[in-house]
């Protein structure tokens, strides 16, 4: 049987598969689960420092090739976090945990950076690239190198925890954005955010989404996200989560053939129920036992060049 | 999910028919072959306004009912539109009552809680069931479907409560559920109202199998969100329930005393 253990930013994770940011993931019970059902760890839904509605349904839908969202990033704020979500995961703390925070100024990443560091996160996230909240909170962080760049530098000051940037692919040149991150002190990366779309009810002459456009997710994007994790890991080394479009093993060995240590699941449970952790992580395995493959940290960023 | 090749997008369908309860409640009838189960809910979307899941209150290959009651923002957008109007359906979602060939069952229900519970007691009737039907509100006014009730025949015997007395048995429709059961061996349990209401429910079963339809806040209803997540388990309702055996529900942390909002807050029943 291969080793599926993998170390990223110096956490240990016993399995390659994370919960990404957004789905399930509300509490600690359900975070907890996610982990029973065989996620070698998990990632909060963002946190903000005060409370955020999110928009009205509806908030999303899927086909058998994609997923659209625009939750809106709702969320109690980061009080639940320090009072209820944290403390209840860590107690008994069964897989490691990432702790996913977003805000719409610099000033307030820095301050929500500080507040979370103290609630015992193994990694902090910045989230700098939801498309969901451009209509409240302006563009994404992360579509422009100097303004993620900055927002890196002023979190870096305030946590001496594992800090990486979740970039969105709404660029020309994810690389370059990640370059810049990189020089302002990010550890690592999760790569991709959703990709923009949109979907209309052609019954009802009218987007489906209340916010009109999401992000878009699921199987149809994952060669998206192969190439920017490839080419982010090619231009900076560092480790990467990487996300988008894993639905099986095969898909996540092919995330971390380019470049993922470890590998961001969300969309994946539309289709196959939170048990489908366990499943995805038997798939490595029969993977790596039909190749021969012992250790699965061999393949990290195999196939680029 | 009991939703073909992953589609989750909506079907525009036209109301039919609407039928008015009472002052607060009306049904809406749709004539398409939604292929729902008792218990079932569907997401019913008011373009421009939200999506809401509601309970199906009845459903055949012909058409199915949806029993609504005017106390958001989307039910009483609903509450405006017209015989023709047009709203998207996605579902049906979730979990069904077990109904056993030949049984002796109690459906027990608070409010618009009785109108599922039609629904139900037209499939026990179809599996040979002899049906007691005990349904409670605040007063006579707010009771739901007893001219329907009566017309599903003589295996089906109607109870009703009101916490005025106005009608009926005078106090909560469980302590009506203990007096019921002093008189009959049932062999099932069915509550649906709420949380509190099916606590007590369970709680009056003693050693009969009680199940419960359990609500919470969701966002999209087939297990993404997670937005009802149930503590301590993580279990989603939307998933495993809203039908779930009162044995699994009885230890959960959360059951009768709190449910999350749209941000993931707790709130006190």
């Amino acid at each position: 049987m291969a080793d599926l253990s993998v170390e990223f930013c110096g956490v240990k994770f016993q399995n390659p598969t994370v919960l990404a940011s957004g789905i399930l993931g509300v509490t600690a019970s359900s975070l907890k689960n996610v982990v029973r059902n065989g996620a070698g760890g998990v990632t909060t839904k963002s946190i903000w420092l005060k409370e955020n509605i999110g928009h009205a349904n509806p908030t999303m839908f899927g086909t058998d090739s994609y997923f659209l969202n625009a939750v809106g990033l709702s969320d109690a704020g980061v009080k639940k976090a320090q009072e209820e979500t944290f403390p209840e995961y860590l107690k008994d703390k069964p897989a490691p945990i990432i702790g996913n925070i977003v805000e719409s100024t610099i000033d307030g990443f820095a301050e929500l950076t500080e507040a979370i560091d103290k609630c015992g996160p193994d990694i902090i996230e910045l989230n700098l690239g939801c498309p969901n909240v451009e209509g409240a909170h302006g563009k994404p962080f992360s579509c422009v190198a100097g303004d993620a760049a900055a927002v890196v530098k002023a979190c870096r000051a305030r946590t001496k925890r594992p800090l990486i940037v979740k970039l969105t692919p709404n660029v020309s040149d994810i690389a370059s954005v990640a370059v810049a991150c990189a020089e302002a002190g990010a550890d690592g990366f999760c790569a991709i955010n959703t990709l923009y779309g949109m979907g209309i009810d052609i019954n009802m002459r009218q987007p489906v989404l209340k916010n009109r456009s999401g992000g878009l997710s699921g199987p149809g994007i994952k060669p998206s996200a192969v190439k920017a994790v490839h080419d982010i890991y090619k231009a900076t080394k560092l480790p990467i989560i990487a996300t988008g479009g894993v639905m099986n093993g095969e898909d996540a060995i092919e995330m971390m053939m380019a470049g993922g240590v470890l590998v961001g699941i969300g969309t994946m449970v539309y289709y196959r129920g939170a048990e489908g952790f366990a499943e995805v992580v038997r798939e490595m395995e029969e993977w790596c036992d039909k190749e021969g493959v012992k250790d699965l940290k061999e393949i990290i960023g195999c196939a680029v060049k | 999910m009991n939703v073909k090749n992953h589609d989750t997008r909506f079907e525009a369908m036209e109301i039919s028919e609407i039928v008015e309860e009472n002052s607060y409640t009306k049904t809406y009838v749709f004539k398409y072959d939604l292929g729902a189960k008792p218990g079932q809910f569907v997401m019913l979307w008011v373009p421009g306004v939200d999506e809401k899941p509601f309970s199906v209150a009845y459903c055949d290959s012909g058409e199915f009912w949806l029993t609504i009651c005017a106390v958001g923002p989307c039910s009483k957008a609903i509450y405006e539109m017209k015989v023709g109007d047009r709203v998207g359906i996605r579902g049906p979602f979730g979990t069904e009552y077990d109904i056993g060939e030949g049984e002796h069952l109690a459906l027990v229900s608070g409010g618009y809680g009785a109108a599922p519970m039609y629904f139900v007691a037209k499939e026990a009737l179809k599996k040979g069931c002899k049906v007691e039907f005990l349904t409670g509100a605040r007063s006579e006014d707010l009771l739901l479907f007893e001219e329907r009730v009566a017309g599903l025949g003589d295996d089906v015997t109607w109870h009703c409560s009101t916490d005025d007395g106005s009608k009926g048995f005078k106090g909560y429709v469980t302590q009506l559920l203990s007096e019921v059961m002093k008189d009959v061996k049932l062999d099932k349990i069915f509550a649906c109202g709420p949380e509190v209401m099916m606590k007590a429910a369970g709680e009056a079963a003693g050693d009969v199998p009680a199940y419960l339809s359990m609500e919470k806040y969701m966002k999209c209803g087939f297990g993404v969100c997670g937005q009802c997540a149930i503590d301590d388990t993580g279990d989603l309702c939307c998933k495993k329930g809203p039908v779930m055996a009162y044995d699994y529900v009885k230890g959960l942390s959360e059951f009768g005393k709190y449910h999350r909002d749209a941000q993931g807050k707790k709130n006190e029943y």
